[in-house]
């Protein structure tokens, strides 16, 4: 992890969409009068949302004038926090999960097709600049291992083949359905097995 | 009042102080970065580790609020372990690169090393390096020597209350920085070259330039406003390196402004060091004997009522004293005054024109209300005080007029002169706002002195404060803000001239000698007039002279100065004044000696002594001014604040070419209109 540095490439302006403005008035609503500064990391979140998943500098302005606090304390709050985006990150931002459980389940072919589909190097635009992918720790779904985070959806129990068309499908434009990809419901045991102790289908 | 014991001796401390103040007070030293008594508590830099009782891990004293019955101990091997184990991570990262840095010699980092340092590294990976930040003309930064203390983040945001420094980035990334690398907005920013603790952020002039033991340093005061800050001059030979703050919790505190600690390379450049006589428009250089006699044959040959001398912005107490000695007993004459407008001044009392309320007081005001006044750029010290007011208290301010960022919240008026009538003629909510404060303060600014209906206004002023009993045994709510240095001691000198106006008959050329004492800001056409100007920089003054005598600048001869609440602080000789120039007292008094063969004074100590009893007389006796002068009808005016440019204000500023940097950054910011 480097520091990361904001885009060299910025927009010029930045507003609120009138979804994301409607939005971020409900939140500064919830804090006392004066207090509004503390609003500041999900004003940060809505502005990535709405822009691709990337914060440019326009927005970190917007947001400062927004809450009336100082451009320096957004931008140290913006840098500090990994799940905020400097740069562009495309609109389909990948981030798949190598960490021990995803890892011996074979989180490595995942890594695999995102080089081949997306991009060579981590945190670089695909080709059509629609899509980046990245490695992240733990996202806290071991027991459908390996997978991965898509935006705001995770694709689970993934393997190579499974990741390659889910990657297909984003780079057409498509959502692909979210959840297992072994026709799992959540975290259900496979082969019916209804308790720990029947070993009958482990 | 918690009770405790640090190294076995008892203390006993006031309530909200930390373990570091209470160890601090039972005699024994803590080292520490982050922790600055002026600022906020940041507990982040962990070298002031104590060992407390019952405690299985050491406590960072500086963030430990004392409390009844704690056992300290800070000389055991667990603390000095602990200690050296702090040092041995802000050392991971840190260039040793000393013999190069200008910190060097009095650097925190350096001299705790020395306690607390390991001789070898066992960091075995590269160092990191970071980029350096552009900070603007005062500040150099090596951000590769940062330990991330955040004292100067804490400075910015709490006490300039310009929030533009930060750290971004996290753990080993962490950077310190200004919001996309402008340069800090304040004209307090030099402070954060003296609150680093290393070598991070060092000052930009002064680079490379000496080395601290090599310094002869001496405590004095400052004359670049009318606060008086206490700093220390440190000079090398003749040279002034830089001037630095001293504290005075009743002035200063810690602070200086930018211009006060960087105006000093203005002594160095435009100085008059040898007398001038000026023939056919030409300026030659001539002996001290020479110009005396021209003088004095000068002075014989013309009537004395067509002599009139002005003192200047500068001038320390004695030179006026002295002046106005040689005005009125060599040359028996009271054509003289050291204003150099047409300012109202009632000098019967002296509450007239002081700041009475003192620059304490300000903390303990609970409503502040400006009139045509600018602290931030008249007075800099004095309104970062303001603005500590305003954070500790919420104290309330009022400004007559918008006068853009003052670095805290003010409500503005319109800038009327009407609105002001209203005011104070009562029937106004702020009226009942300044009626209802228990400690209101008046701040009024020169520019409401120049005014045409300025005694009216001043006179109704203080008929309101004193009809609502706001003149207490403790408190005294009128203010008058002076922007010079040596305008109060002039006004308690009584160099003044009520009888008649001295600049009105100057602009219609009805004098024939006119004698400048570093006077520089007089606007007349010269026509026939012999003009001597008396000073240490070649401006204004001495470019329509005829005569130039050259004197010394503050650094050069000892001298009092009163400050704006009527302080009187002695500054005192750093350097000596280059070539043949002389102290100012004693060119007036050598020429008073070729006038009438007889000095006015002995010697320094003797025009001091009858310095203060003048003074002292002054004090005892009360002027009264009975014959009212006749009230002009009054007129609504726009009161718009006159402010001498900031970083030009007088003759040492206008010499130094950091100033002239300082002003174009400025600028350069304004006119590319990106900065926000």
């Amino acid at each position: 992890m480097s520091l990361r540095r904001p885009a060299k490439n910025q927009p010029e302006t930045f507003e609120f969409s009138s979804s994301s403005l409607k939005e971020a008035n409900k939140i500064v609503l919830k804090y006392p009068e004066g207090k509004q500064q503390s609003a500041v990391m999900a004003l940060l979140y809505i502005a990535q949302k709405q822009n691709d998943n990337w914060i440019p500098l326009a927005a970190m302005k917007y947001i400062a004038k927004f809450l009336d606090m100082p451009y320096i304390k957004v931008y140290e709050v913006a840098t500090f926090y990994t799940m905020y985006n400097l740069s562009p990150v495309g609109k389909y931002f990948v981030q798949v999960c190598t960490t021990t459980p995803c890892m011996i389940r074979g989180a490595n072919k995942l890594v695999e097709a995102c080089k081949e589909k997306i991009s060579d190097k981590e945190n670089e635009l695909s080709n059509d600049k629609s899509c980046s992918w990245m490695e992240v720790e733990c996202l806290g779904a071991c027991v459908n291992a390996p997978m991965m985070q898509i935006n705001d959806n995770y694709y689970e129990d993934l393997d190579k083949e499974k990741t390659i068309e889910i990657f297909d499908k984003i780079l057409k434009g498509e959502d692909p359905k979210p959840g297992s990809y072994r026709g799992r419901l959540n975290t259900e045991p496979e082969n019916n097995r209804k308790t720990l102790m029947d070993t009958k289908n482990a | 009042m918690p009770k405790l014991k640090v190294n076995d001796i008892e203390v006993e401390v006031e309530d909200g102080l930390t373990v570091l103040q209470a160890c601090e007070k039972a005699g024994a030293e803590i080292p520490r970065f982050c922790y600055h008594e002026k600022l906020s508590i940041a507990g982040n830099c962990r070298m002031c580790l104590v060992e407390m009782e019952k405690s299985p891990k050491p406590i960072a004293s500086c963030a430990m609020p004392a409390a009844e019955g704690m056992n300290i101990k800070t000389n055991t091997p667990f603390v000095e372990k602990a200690r050296k184990g702090v040092m041995e991570f802000l050392l991971a990262n840190h260039p040793l690169d000393c013999p190069v840095c200008d910190q060097g010699g009095e650097c925190d980092l350096q001299d705790q090393s020395m306690f607390y340092g390991v001789d070898k590294s066992r960091f075995k990976e590269n160092k990191r390096a970071v980029p350096e930040k552009n900070m603007g003309p005062l500040i150099k930064t090596q951000m590769t020597r940062c330990i991330h203390c955040t004292r100067c983040v804490r400075f910015a945001t709490e006490v300039a209350g310009v929030s533009e420094l930060g750290a971004i980035g996290r753990g080993e990334d962490m950077q310190i920085t200004t919001y996309l690398e402008h340069s800090m907005q304040s004209e307090l920013s030099a402070n954060v070259i003296d609150l680093c603790p290393v070598g991070a952020l060092t000052s930009k002039p002064y680079v490379f330039e000496a080395r601290p033991w090599e310094l002869k340093k001496t405590e004095t005061v400052d004359v670049m406003d009318a606060v008086g800050s206490n700093v220390r001059v440190d000079t090398y030979d003749w040279e002034v390196k830089r001037v630095l703050p001293i504290i005075n919790e009743d002035i200063n505190e810690e602070w200086i402004s930018d211009k006060t600690r960087y105006a000093c390379d203005g002594l160095l450049n435009q100085r008059l060091d040898t007398p001038f006589i000026k023939y056919n428009g030409k300026f030659e250089k001539a002996s001290w004997s020479e110009v005396f006699k021209i003088i004095k044959s000068k002075f014989e040959n013309s009537s004395k009522d067509k002599v009139c001398g002005f003192v200047g912005d500068l001038t320390n107490m004695e030179t006026g004293y002295i002046f106005k000695e040689f005005f009125d007993r060599t040359l028996n004459n009271i054509n003289y005054d050291s204003r150099s407008d047409n300012r109202y001044l009632d000098n019967s009392e002296r509450e007239n024109y002081i700041f009475n309320s003192s620059i304490n007081g300000i903390e303990d005001s609970d409503l502040i209300f400006l009139i045509g006044a600018n602290p931030r750029y008249e007075a800099t010290i004095l309104n970062a005080r303001i603005r500590k007011a305003f954070v500790n208290n919420n104290t309330k301010v009022i400004s007559l007029n918008d006068v853009g960022d003052l670095t805290y919240p003010y409500k503005n008026l319109d800038g009327q002169t009407q609105t002001i009538k209203t005011i104070f003629e009562g029937s106004e909510e702020i009226s009942k706002e300044i009626i209802s404060a228990s400690k209101p303060m008046i701040i009024i600014g020169e520019s409401l002195l120049k005014l045409n209906s300025s005694e009216q206004l001043f006179n109704l002023i203080k008929n309101f404060l004193k009809i609502n009993n706001k003149f207490t045994e403790g408190w005294n709510p009128l203010n008058l803000l002076s922007c010079d240095a040596a305008t109060v001691g002039n006004f308690d000198l009584g160099i003044l001239n009520n009888e008649k106006n001295l600049l009105e008959e100057l602009k219609s050329n009805k004098f024939e000698i006119v004698y400048l004492v570093g006077q520089d800001n007089l606007e007349f056409n010269k026509k026939d007039e012999f003009v001597i100007y008396q000073g240490s920089h070649g401006d204004k003054g001495a470019e329509i002279a005829d005569i130039i005598l050259p004197g010394s600048a503050y650094t050069e001869q000892d001298g009092y100065f009163t400050n704006l609440e009527g302080k009187m602080q002695k500054a005192y000789k750093a350097s000596y004044p280059p070539g043949e120039a002389k102290e100012d007292w004693q060119i007036i008094n050598e020429l008073a000696e070729v006038m009438n063969n007889r000095k006015l004074f002995n010697d320094k100590e003797e025009l001091e002594s009858s310095m203060f009893n003048y003074l002292k007389l002054q004090k005892e006796k009360q002027i009264n001014i009975n014959e009212k002068q006749k009230i002009s009808d009054f007129q609504n005016e726009k009161l718009n604040i006159q402010i001498k440019d900031y970083y030009f204000s007088n003759v040492i500023a206008r010499s130094s070419k950091t100033m002239i940097e300082c002003n174009n950054s400025k600028l350069n910011i304004k006119s590319t209109g990106t900065e926000g």
